[in-house]
């Protein structure tokens, strides 16, 4: 065994342990992770993926401020069931946008990929305000505080121009009128030709049932309603897609 | 002892705190800065109050530099149990809110802030602390050298102390970024990519003037860990944050990219955190306490250079059937199948270091906690490939099969080596003839291995249930069940899992007080069972 009596040099020398070790550790990630930003069909073609809305953005923030991902999945795998259960497969595009993504790994709670427009707001909010009321299995927390609180964002405007920083498409239009956008879309009697010219599809409306306040409920149920609902399937090639 | 620079920066420290709490961009930053100010204003007084104002010149002990520098591998024992106990004691509260949802207490104590709180505490908290101290004592003794660079080390151990305080009141005033097992925000990420830095300044200096001439296999390990954290960490907690006064930041990453970034630390925090550092205690520990040399030194070689290569490409089979590309989880899924022959190379290296001193098994449950150790690190590699394989993936992913796999390597494995180090350094940091009680250790032995066998068991069919019923149809082609229901079919395997957990918090318990009383100086009276085999007379 010549090679492995050669190992003593290395075994003698700390230094060269240090830089061999971290040269051999690199490889794997190299090769897996860096081809990822660079092959042209990781992501697929799709119609309609745009940024979130600040106040959906608002309401991602919650979600992950509450640990949601630790129960919930948003990332439907193509099998039959999955399909028939939770909608389309996911593609990657759908969260081409999502710093940082969502996809979980856990399913305590049902998928939320394709949430989205299946149930009322007051469904939702019922739901997260309780629960077992509609839902008499569930082992979900309740999360009536939501409701209560008024929703704090201090400066819409930076968050737009954070997720710009890494690499989200908001235009200088949507940094501008975000503040605006944010409080718009939680209120049916505002003016939102140009928030759904920003963001097309954008659900708009006094989620929570309490028109008085913006709170977090609302931006919350505004997240939970869009997701899954950008991408226009009857227009996606599922062949072309494949990689 | 006089630290009066170090408590000066710690006054520095405590002033910049307050100045983040008064000018914060958000409400939590806010908070998270009154919790830091509180903890470095405590560290300061104390701090203070153990400086002694003798004239210059006039040291009142003079630390002799021949010795090891035991004093902050005692603090690492310590804490270890410590975050041990309240590591498992989350994990058991987490296990009954699952059980009996009444338990959340919003929004503090809601499930998705306080499960990141047990993985943390058990991975980082339990399990570094352990890491950091057996680290320390095995590189002074395999190098015959005192640890380079003197209170360097106090500050690995304080600053770290500090990144678990910051994590774990962080997560419970919701401020997370949603990475499974690197939750913290970027200013907490930032300050513990300072102590590692120390960390490994420290290891690799004591070994740079080590008066062996040979590094020791063990010290491999645990340089491959600290070197690789410090890589996965750096990497995939890259981000841009809103406000330098404010919690939020974005990833750096986006979807599919930031999927693959996150698993791939996901799964080598498994690999080098759980995995290889572990690997450095048990080529030290369970040499020295069966008084046997390593089996084979050749496969320590192999198994050494092809479990860090392999280790990292495993990542993608987290992202099985997802919207990750075909060509990734493939590659994924076959390094994983690969990397159970380096796994069972460190399993049987270990084992068989046994060879000659199996009767120990019998006479020294300390012994016996190893053993029990290698085992399960030898199931859960075994388990590990066999999951990542696609089709059985197929079935097992978004399951508590997961959860088991889990907790069948972290509490058997890293649990019961890590236990095992604990009894063996104990009485000899504090200079002890023998821990207070060896029975003791025996129940703690039994406790701990029948609540792993409980939890894996009842995770595994809670994990297959699960799978089978979201994937049952009937014979008309409908879904037989709702997803509610295979919630509702989850309670008595969540109860049973519970108690597991329970009997296991119960037997770190008794170590606690095992350790405590050792370091006291009480020595319980008994026979150990087996000790003195009672020989039969020949008939």
């Amino acid at each position: 065994m010549g090679l492995l009596e050669k190992h003593q040099f290395i075994e003698r020398n700390a230094t060269l342990l240090l830089v061999g070790s971290l040269v051999v550790v690199s490889i794997g990630g190299i090769v897996e992770i860096a081809p990822l930003f660079y092959l042209e069909n990781t992501i697929e073609k799709v119609e309609g993926m745009r940024p979130y809305s600040p106040l959906e953005l608002a309401g991602r923030s919650i979600y992950i401020r509450e640990g949601c991902y630790v129960c919930h999945s948003q990332m439907i795998r193509p099998f039959r069931d999955e399909v028939e259960r939770y909608g389309h497969y996911s593609l990657a595009a759908e969260s081409m946008y999502d710093h940082s993504f969502q996809w979980g790994s856990k399913r305590t709670g049902p998928d939320l990929a394709r949430v989205g427009d299946r149930y009322s707001n007051e469904w939702h909010v019922q739901h997260l305000v309780e629960p077992r009321d509609v839902v008499p299995e569930s082992v979900m927390p309740s999360y009536a505080f939501l409701k209560e609180t008024p929703l704090k964002v201090t400066d819409v405007s930076m968050e737009l121009k954070a997720n710009r920083a890494v690499g989200v498409p908001y235009s200088d239009e949507m940094v501008a009128s975000a503040k605006a956008d944010l409080a718009a879309q939680a209120d049916p009697n505002s003016d939102i030709s140009g928030l759904l010219q920003r963001y097309p599809k954008a659900k708009i409306g006094d989620f929570d049932g309490d028109a008085q306040n913006l709170t977090e409920m609302d931006a919350l149920v505004a997240y939970l309603q869009m997701l899954g609902t950008l991408v226009d399937f009857s227009t996606y090639d599922d062949a072309a897609g494949y990689r | 002892m006089n630290y009066v620079s170090e408590t000066i920066l710690l006054a520095v420290g405590t002033f910049l705190a307050l100045l983040g709490a008064a000018f914060a961009y958000d409400s939590l930053f806010a908070a998270h800065m009154w919790v830091l100010f509180f903890v470095l204003l405590v560290s300061t007084v104390v701090m203070l109050r153990k400086i002694s104002f003798a004239p210059a010149g006039q040291t009142s002990k003079s630390s002799v530099q021949s010795e090891y520098f035991d004093e902050v591998i005692k603090y690492g024992t310590i804490a270890t149990v410590f975050w041990g106990v309240v590591g498992f004691l989350v994990g058991v509260v987490v296990a009954l809110q699952l059980a009996f949802p009444d338990l959340n207490i919003e929004p503090w104590f809601n499930f998705g802030r306080v499960r990141p709180l047990h993985t943390s505490a058990v991975i980082f908290a339990f399990g570094g602390n352990a890491l950091i101290a057996t680290s320390f004592y095995v590189v002074q003794r395999t190098c015959r050298a005192r640890l380079f660079g003197g209170n360097l080390a106090w500050f690995v151990f304080w600053g770290y102390q500090l990144f678990i305080v910051m994590a774990a009141t962080g997560y419970l005033l919701g401020i997370s970024q949603s990475r499974e097992y690197a939750e913290p925000e970027w200013y907490v990420d930032l300050w513990l990519t300072v102590v590692w830095v120390a960390y490994l300044l420290v290891f690799l200096g004591t070994i740079l003037k080590r008066k062996e001439p040979h590094i020791y296999v063990a010290n491999w390990f645990y340089l491959s860990f600290i070197v690789t954290i410090a890589m996965l960490h750096v990497v995939n907690n890259l981000a841009i944050p809103v406000s330098f006064l404010g919690v939020k930041s974005y990833s750096a990453f986006a979807g599919v990219q930031d999927a693959l970034t996150q698993w791939w630390y996901g799964h080598n925090a498994v690999g080098f955190f759980l995995t290889s550092g572990f690997l450095g205690m048990m080529y030290y520990f369970v040499p020295k306490q069966v008084n046997r040399p390593v089996y084979s030194y050749r496969l320590s070689i192999i198994h050494f250079w092809a479990l860090i290569f392999m280790y990292i490409w495993a990542g993608p089979h987290h992202l099985h059937y997802t919207a990750l590309p075909d060509w990734a989880q493939t590659l994924g899924m076959v390094f994983s199948v690969m990397l159970w022959m380096p796994s069972w190379g460190g399993m049987i290296n270990g084992l068989m270091t046994l060879s000659g001193a199996w009767d120990k098994i019998r006479t020294d449950p300390i012994v016996r906690m190893m053993v029990m150790a290698i085992a399960f690190y030898g199931m859960a590699t075994f388990e590990g490939p066999m999951m990542s394989v696609k089709a059985v993936n197929s079935l097992s992913h978004y399951t508590d099969w997961t959860i088991g796999h889990v907790h069948s390597g972290a509490l058997g494995w890293n649990g019961m080596i890590t236990f095992g180090a604990i009894y063996y350094l104990t009485p000899k940091l504090w200079n002890r003839r023998r821990l207070y009680s060896l029975q003791l250790v025996n129940w703690h032995f039994w406790l701990a291995t029948l609540g792993i066998v409980v939890y894996a068991a009842v995770m595994w069919v809670a994990g297959v249930q699960q799978g089978l019923m979201w994937r049952e149809y009937d014979d008309q082609g409908f879904l037989v069940y709702s997803f509610a229901e295979s919630v509702a079919a989850m309670f008595p395997y969540y109860v049973l899992r519970a108690v597991g957990g329970a009997m296991f918090l119960t037997g770190a318990l008794l170590m606690a007080f095992n350790v405590t009383m050792t370091i006291l100086g009480y020595e319980r009276q008994e026979t150990v069972p087996g000790a003195a085999p009672a020989l039969q007379p020949a008939e």
